[in-house]
């Protein structure tokens, strides 16, 4: 009588605890779900330049007027590849033909050189962007993923964000008399694809990630290399990560 | 159009000096940029004398208060055009009313310009002027007789007491007219001052210089049309009266010198990173317009001319010669002040490696004429203005 | 006297219809489309997102032509995306009979980046395009897909052009650049894994710079005493090897 009263109590504790176990693990999956769909995994996409990988051969810059119809005249640029020539009397010669999509120079003597190297430039989705705090009528924005972009159809054309930005970064469209600006091909990495400039880069010099992911190139590159950004006493917060990026470039 | 850019934007490639980035061959804020500071500076440097009289009760200037009113009319509205025709999309420009940005000072343009315009000055001419209408809708002749009308609302009260009323809601406006004139044209200087990507711009004094050049060169506009329009009507000028306006022209100006002189010292002083390039463009490409335009002949000539008067008195005669010739060199000053903000702030590289050049125009809708035209129009609005309300009393019943 | 002014009255009729006006333009008349930020901005970001793609992106060319995918993976090129050479081909994976990507076979292209230019890093095979095997297209002796060159560079200037030609220049040209740096033979196929190494002490330059030394006309100096601080560092730590100055 004992023993059979212990093993169905014994049984029916394990049935109980078995069946709550089962329908809690039901009940805490879907409280997971839920939270999933009400807390989307926070992205944040960023831009990472090694400098000393960039051959300076212009091939993003081709490849993004290809992909985002930026007009060809070389007055309007959404990247652009600056070649930095610092003498050993100490002149810096800053030059950028076509873009950088253009041919090198081939007039300096190496025996006058003491560094030379390429600089290439962008948008830098700055995470407190100048352009976005004086545009009048909130025409540029920036999104839940860190990209800063330009709403064509709300801006009015006064140029403000353009004298905002410190980089140079935007220009005037000539067709559409709105401001125009690199959209780290916004088109793109929605897809899932990489920007059109980091795509055709030869030597992996641009590299795209997420910075709030843990795993990502970008976040390898933020761990192995010195980072510098360009004008950071401007507090602007930008998101192009330079490596190697020399003192002389503004 | 297309082939016309690329051909002007060409030519400037050129004319650059070092290094720019590549998008800023083109320069953004032209002329019309440079208009429109101008015009709402003598907006609120007339307003500003007009309050003296009202606030300060300075009544040596009694002659020029409602001159000042009604040509600050004329100038404020002209003074939103320039910006439309500079708009890439001037028919969206109604967003700034819907969706302003709140953290843009270029979003305040819409608000402030019509609380300046309506809360301000329509409302202080209509007080001023409200008795004269009244009187106007009585004895003018049709269609203008209904134009009065409704302008003065249908009002009929030309009591003693209705008058009083005017004169305390009149003196009411002017003391809150004052900052708003602050505001009008400080909110333009901080459009500027407030850019940390550029450092000729980026300042703080930046909105008080172009409030004090406003004043002057707003003094020296009414001190230029009561000399111009006074004989024109066959009255002798009201001596104590000019000699007033050049008394505060003098004080304005010598604020205003102070100030730039100031920040000339201090950039010198701190010599920071941005001084090499800076010079080299004051140096180059900025200096007939502001060594010789804007300080010698539009500083410092007329500081000189007003001192010496002040200081030795002169005849009738000399003083009226030399108040006006200062007050044009003023005029030429303060449009040089504006060019060298303006343009100043585009021409050399944000990577302080460059300069580039302005070419200005002289047609299409940003160019010399259409600026020019910008310029004359509000003079026939005042001419139209003088007409309907005119500025000084034809008789003696009705109180100025 | 607690009467309001008839003056005032008009002018406050006056604003107060003027504030109605507005009031019902803005509230009842202008669409929400124009005016709340959540809806316009949304409408923006999804106007973004509609603009056509002209790269399809590496891994779209993997699914029919994979072939050259695995030819590619193991040599020099395995980084370089189809479309750097072949253009941008999203129109050509989405209908393949309609548009046929380009192929550079001529000697314009593969110079975009191998010419040699004094800005480019170190180790990057730069050549001189118009001494390089001239009129040959560069893809008769080089397989874009697997660029391993046909014989092993024998001088270093093929990938260290820039050292080259500032060696030339200078008063060491006449030194072989192996004098100086032992590299073994696997740096010439894998560079990076296997270095080249620089002199270690003072002695190494010493066998030509040292007083008495039999070398005629390297500039002589007394090695134990040269330089500040005398044996702290070493020469090239002061004096750049491959262009070697002095005050």
């Amino acid at each position: 009588m004992k023993r059979k009263q212990f093993l169905s109590f014994t049984g029916k504790i394990l049935f109980l605890f078995s069946t709550g176990g089962i329908f809690g693990s039901l009940l805490k999956g879907s409280k997971i779900q839920s939270y999933i769909d009400e807390h989307p995994q926070v992205v944040r996409y960023a831009l990472g330049i090694q400098i000393d990988k960039c051959i300076g051969c212009g091939n993003c810059v081709v490849a993004c007027k290809i992909e985002n119809d930026v007009p060809k005249d070389p007055f309007y640029f959404r990247t652009w590849v600056e070649r930095y020539i610092i003498k050993k009397n100490d002149q810096v010669i800053v030059q950028c033909n076509e873009g950088g999509a253009g041919k090198l120079s081939q007039d300096i003597q190496e025996r006058e050189i003491l560094r030379s190297f390429f600089v290439p430039k962008l948008c830098n989705h700055c995470d407190n962007p100048p352009c976005a705090q004086v545009c009048p009528v909130g025409a540029t924005f920036q999104t839940d993923e860190g990209i800063v972009l330009v709403d064509s159809e709300r801006c009015i054309g006064c140029s403000y964000c353009i004298q905002a930005c410190p980089y140079g970064a935007r220009y005037m469209h000539p067709e559409t008399h709105t401001a125009d600006k690199c959209t780290l091909c916004y088109h793109r990495i929605k897809e899932g694809k990489l920007p059109a400039c980091v795509e055709v880069c030869p030597t992996q010099a641009r590299v795209f990630g997420d910075i709030e992911s843990k795993a990502s190139p970008l976040t390898r590159l933020k761990r192995m290399n010195k980072i510098h950004v360009l004008k950071p006493e401007l507090n602007t917060e930008p998101k192009v990560f330079y490596t190697d990026l020399d003192g002389e470039v503004k | 159009m297309m082939e016309t850019a690329h051909n002007e934007l060409s030519q400037l490639l050129s004319q650059i000096s070092g290094y720019i980035y590549p998008n800023e061959i083109e320069v953004h804020w032209s002329i019309l940029i440079v208009v429109y500071p101008y015009l709402t500076g003598l907006v609120a440097g007339a307003f500003i004398l007009a309050s003296l009289v009202k606030v300060f009760n300075i009544t040596e200037l009694k002659p020029t208060y409602r001159l000042s009113l009604i040509t600050a009319l004329s100038f404020l509205l002209i003074a939103p055009l320039p910006l439309l025709l500079h708009l890439g999309h001037p028919l969206r420009s109604f967003e700034i009313f819907l969706t302003p940005n709140l953290s843009s000072a270029m979003a305040m343009f819409g608000f402030v310009y019509a609380w300046y315009l309506m809360v301000v000055l329509l409302l202080e001419i209509w007080f001023d002027y409200r008795v004269d209408m009244i009187n106007f809708a009585k004895t003018a002749k049709f269609p203008m007789n209904w134009f009065y009308k409704v302008i003065s609302l249908f009002s009929t009260d030309t009591s003693p007491h209705a008058i009083a009323i005017d004169k305390k809601v009149i003196k009411f406006i002017t003391i809150i007219g004052i900052p708003s004139a602050f505001i009008l044209h400080g909110y333009v200087g901080f459009i500027f001052g407030s850019i940390k990507a550029n450092p000729w711009w980026s300042s703080v004094l930046i909105p008080i210089v172009f409030l004090f050049s406003a004043i002057v060169s707003g003094i020296a506009l009414i001190l230029l049309l009561y000399m111009i329009i006074t004989p024109s009507r066959g009255i002798p000028i009201d001596m104590k009266c000019l000699d007033k306006i050049a008394s505060f022209l003098l004080y304005a100006v010598i604020i205003d010198f102070s100030l730039e002189i100031l920040d000339f010292i201090h950039r010198l002083y701190e010599s920071e990173e941005s001084i090499k390039i800076l010079t080299e463009m004051v140096m180059n490409k900025l200096f007939i317009s502001l060594v010789v335009l804007q300080v010698l002949i539009g500083m410092i000539v007329p500081l000189s001319i007003l001192i010496i008067i002040k200081l030795t008195g002169f005849n009738q005669e000399l003083r009226k010669l030399l108040y006006f010739l200062s007050a044009i060199l003023i005029q030429i000053g303060i449009f040089s002040t504006r060019w060298n903000v303006v343009l100043g702030g585009q021409m050399f590289s944000k990577s302080l490696r460059g300069l580039t050049t302005y070419k200005l125009e002289i047609m299409g809708i940003e160019g010399f004429l259409s600026a020019l035209v910008l310029l004359i129009l509000p003079f026939f609005i005042l001419a139209l203005l003088i007409k309907i309300l005119p500025p000084w009393k034809k008789t003696e019943e009705l109180p100025i | 006297m607690n009467k309001i002014p008839d003056s005032i009255i008009r002018i406050a009729i006056c604003f107060a219809a003027l504030l109605v006006l507005v009031i019902i333009a803005r509230v009842i008349i202008i669409p929400a489309e124009l005016t709340d930020s959540d809806i316009y901005l949304a409408s923006a970001i999804e106007r973004e997102m509609a603009h056509e793609l002209s790269y399809a992106g590496s891994e779209t060319c993997t699914d029919c032509h994979d072939e050259y995918f695995e030819m590619k993976a193991e040599g020099y090129h395995k980084k370089l995306s189809c479309e750097v050479c072949h253009g941008a081909g999203l129109a050509h994976s989405t209908e393949p009979d309609e548009f046929t990507p380009s192929a550079p076979r001529d000697r314009k292209f593969c110079p975009v980046c191998h010419t040699y230019n004094p800005s480019r890093p170190t180790g990057f095979p730069q050549i001189n395009p118009y001494a390089h095997n001239p009129l040959s297209p560069c893809i008769s002796c080089h397989n874009p897909h697997d660029p391993t060159p046909p014989e092993t560079p024998s001088e270093c200037s093929a990938c260290h052009a820039n050292i080259a030609r500032t060696l030339a220049v200078s008063p060491h040209v006449r030194l072989e650049c192996v004098t100086c740096h032992v590299t073994p033979e696997e740096h010439k196929s894998q560079p990076r894994r296997f270095r080249a190494e620089k002199p270690e002490n003072r002695e190494f330059c010493s066998q030509c710079h040292a007083k008495g030394s039999e070398s005629l006309n390297a500039p002589k100096i007394d090695v134990a005493t040269h330089g500040n601080n005398g044996e702290k560092y070493l020469c090239w730590q002061c004096h750049y090897p491959h262009l070697p100055e002095v005050d």
